[in-house]
């Protein structure tokens, strides 16, 4: 069984450390480094052996066929699967080359902030669900002004000014994963994870997040995961492909869908599989 | 029109236009009908139990008039009934019963639901099940075996000492009495609480602890300021059920309360309860004046019991309201 793996991780290693090769060209810093990361659901093992670099100020986009590991991966940057009791990590996470196991973990989390699936606000006021994560970390300061720099970052400010203190319920799907992001962004982290923040909306929402996540790269460095490959190709810097837990294929976005080094990656953004 | 009821069967807008037979064959009327029934005798039951209790309580409704709820004479040899001791009994048995009971259920269900490994938490419910379907002439047996005499040995005297500045504990120490069956009520409707706290608990959608968690949250503040809130309807619906059943219980009441219709702030003292005093002496009740006078009591707990379930829902109403109004502060 070890030694079937360790085959397998050679054979992908070429493709792995092509674009760290590239890194003199562009003055990178690297945010968070995942390196030789093994993840288990109990017994059964879902990432293998994964190691790449989240560059700071860049949008890094996951991408691969569902069960790939792509948004398992992701929740271990902000420790989120530990939630699951049966789970298990191997290998490092580190952020700013602080291993992220050894920190506090709602301190991390704060660091390192979420979007999920599906639109999640609480079941609050809009200008709640933005103050909430301020609060809960006893923000000094006029919470009102921080909720408004949320909500224009998020670029909802302009469609909920008059209505803060209106159910987040009430507003539409994209708006309410808007107000998720803002909610995010609240607490000012360095890293903004997000799970297929566009599955549950509609193409003129998507669109608007899309461009979102453009302009917050000046905010902080991004991470999405994403069954869209199309989205990955237009907003991420750098693409990872994943499968079967797998790193196949690391590169610069233009570079990955254009002129693919490995033949699975090809096939997948082809569309031959998934 | 026959064509039309051909060419586009089962849609829905235009159902109308189909005949009534043709439904009738589809089954949705015959559906219709006999669901429609079944609902509205809910409706019919109660109308028909208030009417019931209305005409069958006619001579003390009319002897005595609003004096009836408050006065506090029970007396059948002199044809006197006052309700008030009893009214006082249900209320002050059933508010111990909540005061004990709802931290304590609530706490218990956010353990079971939020903290616990799962294997714990379906072990402990199967035994929360199982003391939810107990008898309440159990429980009963356990207040006069169990509770009586330790509150009249150690509890009663220890509260004596220690609180018997406040009027709600003086007096001599029966072991039956008020408190006794309020703490009696509190055992039999924790089960309740916890179990219907825990299932709403554990309903509560896994993104809304997890979006409290990836802020920063520590799972207590995840549990108490996102979990609590979303699952706040569900768990007042499981203190409705508990307070329905502490106003109504009767076995278990009768048998620890001490059967002394009184009002006194001691909760040391003998009480009644309106179901207790129905129990005790419907089949005693000589005369139509004592019987008509028991009857009118059991439309008072009637009654009772749908103004303080009324008020219950119009405080979660107000409260919702006021929640999301909060961030103006």
């Amino acid at each position: 069984m070890a030694s079937v793996r360790s085959a397998v991780s050679v054979k992908i290693t070429p493709p792995v450390s092509a674009p760290t090769s590239r890194e003199p060209q562009a003055p990178l810093v690297m945010r968070m480094t995942i390196s030789k990361v093994n993840f288990y659901y109990g017994p059964k093992q879902v990432l293998f052996d994964i190691s790449l670099n989240i560059a700071s100020n860049k949008v890094t986009s996951l991408i691969g066929p569902s069960g790939c590991g792509k948004s398992t991966l992701l929740r271990t940057l902000n420790r989120m699967h530990e939630t699951v009791r049966s789970s298990r990590l191997e290998g490092d996470i580190l952020i700013d080359n602080q291993n992220i196991l050894a920190q506090d973990v709602t301190a991390l989390r704060r660091r390192v902030g979420m979007v999920f699936q599906r639109p999640n606000p609480f079941p609050k006021s809009i200008f709640d669900n933005v103050a909430y994560g301020l609060r809960i970390n006893g923000v000094k300061g006029s919470i009102h002004d921080a909720v408004e720099k949320s909500l224009r970052h998020a670029a909802l400010w302009d469609e909920v000014k008059d209505q803060l203190h209106k159910s987040a319920y009430e507003l539409s799907g994209g708006q309410q994963q808007r107000l998720c992001i803002a909610r995010g962004l609240a607490v000012e982290p360095e890293v903004l994870l997000l799970d297929e923040p566009c599955s549950a909306l509609d193409p003129i929402s998507t669109a608007k997040i899309e461009e979102l996540l453009v302009q917050l790269k000046d905010l902080c460095t991004i991470v999405i995961v994403t069954h869209n490959m199309q989205q990955a190709a237009r907003v991420s810097d750098f693409t990872a492909f994943l499968l079967t837990g797998q790193l196949i294929e690391f590169s610069p976005t233009p570079q990955l869908f254009t002129t693919p080094s490995d033949a699975r990656t090809e096939a997948y953004i082809t569309g031959r599989f998934g | 029109m026959a064509t039309t009821t051909t060419t586009v069967p089962s849609a829905g807008p235009i159902a109308g236009s189909r005949s009534f037979l043709s439904r009738l064959r589809d089954g949705d009327e015959i559906a219709r009908l006999v669901t429609f029934i079944f609902a509205g005798t809910v409706v019919i039951i109660t109308v028909l139990l208030v009417y019931e209790f209305w005409r069958e309580s006619y001579l003390p409704r009319h002897k005595f008039g609003f004096a009836f709820f408050v006065t506090s004479v029970w007396d059948p040899i002199f044809d006197k009934f006052g309700a008030l001791p009893f009214i006082y009994g249900t209320v002050v048995t059933a508010g111990i019963a909540l005061l004990l009971a709802v931290p304590l259920g609530i706490g218990a269900a956010i353990f079971l639901a939020e903290l616990a490994p799962a294997r714990v938490s379906d072990t402990l419910q199967f035994f929360i099940d199982l003391l939810a379907a107990v008898p309440s002439v159990i429980y009963g047996l356990l207040g006069v075996f169990i509770v009586i005499p330790v509150m009249r040995q150690y509890i009663q005297p220890a509260l004596k000492s220690s609180l018997g500045f406040l009027p709600f504990f003086q007096g001599p120490a029966y072991g039956v009495g008020f408190l006794t069956a309020g703490i009696v009520l509190a055992i039999m409707v924790i089960p309740y609480i916890i179990s219907v706290s825990r299932e709403v608990l554990i309903s509560v959608p896994r993104d809304q602890r997890e979006a409290a968690l990836a802020l920063g949250s520590t799972r207590w503040e995840s549990t108490w300021k996102v979990v609590l809130p979303f699952a706040r309807t569900g768990i007042m619906g499981s203190i409705f059920l508990a307070l329905a059943r502490a106003l109504g219980e009767t076995m278990a009441v009768t048998m620890v309360i001490g059967n002394t219709p009184t009002i006194s702030a001691s909760l040391f003292s003998p009480g009644y309860s309106i179901a207790a005093v129905i129990a005790n002496e419907f089949t005693e009740a000589t005369g139509d004046l004592y019987l008509q006078s028991l009857i009118e009591l059991g439309l008072v707990l009637f009654l009772l019991t749908f103004l303080l379930n009324g008020m219950a829902r119009l405080l979660i109403v107000v409260t919702s309201q006021r929640g999301s109004e909060m961030g103006q502060a």
